[in-house]
């Protein structure tokens, strides 16, 4: 069997990129990837916690298939939004979103 | 008698009335809706006092205390509590009679008088507004009633000073009169404070009651700084007392007080509101007499030296109402005066009733002094008797009006002024010979420099008038409040004033002690015949007599320079030695505090403000950041 830190090397790492991706990228669609990454870095824990530590329950289970119909939906709007925003400006770079806060 | 009330409303709501509406009126009907309305008030305070004197207010020879009004306004505790209401007793019933007649005067006269002035409606709603304030002040049951009224008097009479407020002198004045007496009530508040923290009352029945018993008690025993507790209480209701009145060394707001209109002067600063210092101390005379004899003495000394000062500066002054203000300061001494003298009890209060009726008189002749000056500057257009001369035949109403008002304050018989004056030289005479002496000569003073003042204005040199500014007798409207109050002049000597007030209420006889009467029928025609020999014809023996007396008469022209000194002491040193410091630590310390306060504040802020920049991602890394640093802390130095 998989040793419980190997799974969770795996997430780290999915964590911290993610978390660069967010930092770093321009792009808002890149972004986004990047915040599913750390969505799903954290999925995996918890399904690694539950299977692990607790293996007569399953409640890191529904937790992960909840976060992942919760991902999905807020994937939904901010797709909405971004292409709502390339509509207006022409393009999806962060940097040049400022309408609202003048 | 609850329609005394009336009396008191009456003015109040033609107050709001003039003061509310009046711009919309034409100035004429504002000012006979006034007239009409003081004319109400005077007609229902001749009714009260008759049905008081005549009827209800003596029972078994005795006057009463009659309260036919009286509601709780604030209650502090059990026993203290500020109530409102109308005390009528002999000479609260007397000062109606006064304040209602020479007001209803002041209101007709006005109605020439102001003629044509901007802010007529004005004028008349604040004639009223000080008509309802002096009435509510003179029948307040309690002191703190007599307080509010008190200020609402110096209220009314700041704004009529100051009535021409376009003009710096007038509302320099306006502000030297609210201030001086403010400064004066400061005191009497303090006073009310202690009198009341020891007897638990303000009510006047209750702290005149039994020879003011309850404050002898009450306060026996308690002193500060040598003196009991009673003599401070007093002495300080005293000091808010010569605010009003215009005693050395708090007159000098009065003869300022000229600048307002020449009515007001007569109705305010002669008749009324200057004798509220004196109806305070008549009114608490009890007080004063039983458990503070050593300030009544202290009253009786400042009134006749400030009567004797008056007098003198009265002499040199060229501006015909300042001589008729200082006049009025030292009448008014001679009141206080006399009520120091006074004693209690029988003819031992003769004192007291010939406050009372000095007052009375006073107010008529020295009214009728002010319209006629009023009279003579409505022709002259001056103010300065240097401007005036010869002006009998031009004007003989006002100039044999004028002679009556001079010859009953001169105290000729058989004038009023003769009849109150002697009772008060009686008075003093039985108590203290220096007073008597100095009240003796100031009379004789005041004979001088009143017939100075009515050749200068009435005989003399011709001057030369222009021809389309030739003077001329006053309208009827102004001549007949001369006439009438001429009439008064020539009468009222003639009641029997011990019949009606005396500080314990019964009645005593008096008689004119002839000695005495006729020393002072001596004084005040040697006054006279002085000023007639150097005024009557215009000599240019005043000026070199004025030559010869060098510094004395330049300071007696300039009032003994007390302006200077009351300057000296705010301005160097209360302003500089207390106001200046205080500023200091004002503006350094406290705004100091304050202002740096915001000086961080603002500064760290705008340090700081460029991290509030909106841009997610940037915030995300602090974030990050700041979790992984959080993190290593709590893994790594567990605390």
């Amino acid at each position: 069997m998989i040793p419980m830190e190997h799974y969770l090397i795996v997430s780290t790492l999915m964590f911290f990129i993610g978390i660069y991706g967010f930092i770093t990228r321009k792009n808002m669609i890149a972004m986004l990837i990047s915040l599913e990454l750390v969505i799903n870095a954290v999925d995996i824990n918890f399904i690694v916690f539950n299977r692990y530590l607790f293996p007569g329950q399953l409640e890191g289970m529904f937790f992960t298939l909840f976060s992942i119909a919760i991902t999905a939906a807020e994937t939904t709007v901010a797709l909405a939004i971004i292409i709502n925003v390339y509509r207006k400006i022409g393009n999806v770079n962060v940097g040049n979103i400022n309408k609202m806060k003048n | 008698m609850e329609y005394s009330l009336l009396i008191l409303i009456t003015p109040f709501v033609l107050f709001l009335l003039l003061g509310l509406t009046g711009h919309k009126m034409k100035p004429n009907v504002a000012g006979i809706i006034g007239t009409t309305g003081m004319a109400l008030a005077a007609i229902l305070s001749y009714t009260i006092a008759f049905q008081y004197f005549f009827g209800v207010g003596k029972v078994d020879g005795v006057f009463q205390q009659i309260i036919p009004i009286n509601f709780e306004w604030l209650r502090f505790t059990d026993n203290l509590h500020i109530d409102l209401g109308i005390l009528l007793d002999p000479i609260s019933v007397m000062m109606l009679v006064v304040i209602t007649t020479v007001s209803l005067m002041v209101h007709l006269y006005s109605l020439a008088y102001m003629h044509g002035e901007k802010g007529f409606q004005r004028y008349y709603a604040f004639l009223s507004l000080f008509s309802f304030s002096m009435l509510g002040l003179v029948v307040a049951t309690n002191i703190f009633q007599m307080y509010i009224f008190w200020e609402l008097v110096g209220v009314s009479s700041y704004s009529l000073i100051g009535f021409y407020y376009t003009k710096p002198s007038a509302v320099a004045a306006s502000k030297k009169a609210f201030i001086v007496t403010r400064f004066a009530d400061l005191g009497f508040l303090v006073g009310i404070l202690l009198l009341s923290f020891y007897t638990k009352t303000f009510d006047f029945a209750t702290l005149t009651a039994d020879n003011a018993s309850l404050v002898v008690n009450s306060t026996a025993g308690a002193s500060f700084l040598g003196l009991s507790v009673a003599a401070w209480a007093t002495a300080l209701i005293f000091m808010g007392g010569a605010g009003k009145s215009a005693m050395f060394p708090l007159h000098i707001w009065l003869p300022d007080a000229m600048e307002g209109p020449t009515p007001v002067s007569a109705l305010i600063h002669a008749a009324t509101m200057v004798v509220a210092g004196v109806y305070l101390v008549a009114r608490l005379f009890p007080v004063y007499f039983f458990s503070a004899p050593e300030v009544l003495t202290m009253i009786a000394y400042i009134g006749v030296f400030t009567a004797l000062f008056a007098a003198v500066i009265a002499i040199t002054q060229t501006d015909i109402k300042r001589v008729l203000a200082f006049s009025t300061i030292s009448q008014i001494a001679l009141m206080m005066a006399a009520l120091g003298v006074s004693g209690f009890g029988g003819h031992d209060g003769l004192g007291y009733m010939a406050s009372m009726f000095h007052l009375f008189t006073h107010a008529f002749f020295k009214a009728l002094l002010f319209l006629g000056a009023g009279s003579v500057i409505h022709a002259v257009h001056s103010n300065d008797m240097r401007d005036m001369g010869r002006l009998h035949k031009y004007m003989p109403i006002s100039s044999i009006t004028f002679f009556i008002a001079c010859l009953a304050i001169a105290g000729i018989p058989p004038f009023s002024g003769f009849f109150s004056k002697d009772e008060i030289l009686v008075a003093a005479f039985h108590h203290d010979k220096v007073i008597f002496y100095a009240i003796l000569v100031s009379a004789g003073l005041t004979a001088f420099y009143m017939f100075r003042l009515y050749f200068n204005i009435f005989w003399g040199k011709e001057k030369t008038y222009t021809e389309h500014h030739k003077p001329h007798e006053s309208p009827w409207l102004m001549t007949f409040p001369l006439v009438f109050l001429a009439i008064l002049s020539c009468t009222t000597g003639l009641f029997d004033f011990s019949e009606f007030i005396s500080p314990d209420k019964m009645p005593f006889a008096t008689h004119i002690d002839w000695t005495i009467a006729g020393m002072a029928i001596a004084v005040a025609v040697i006054g006279i015949t002085v000023a007639t020999i150097l005024y009557a014809k215009g000599s240019d023996k005043p000026a070199q007599m004025a030559k010869s007396l060098g510094r004395f008469y330049t300071a007696t022209l300039n009032k003994f320079y007390l302006d200077e000194v009351w300057m000296f002491i705010t301005q160097s040193v209360i302003f500089k030695m207390i106001c200046e410091p205080i500023r200091w630590f004002d503006r350094n310390v406290i705004d100091g505090s304050m202002n740096g306060l915001a000086w961080v504040t603002q500064k760290s802020s705008s340090a700081i403000k460029g991290l509030q920049s909106g841009q997610v991602q940037f915030y995300a890394w602090v974030f990050v950041a700041g979790s992984i640093v959080i993190a290593i802390l709590v893994l790594f130095c567990k605390v």
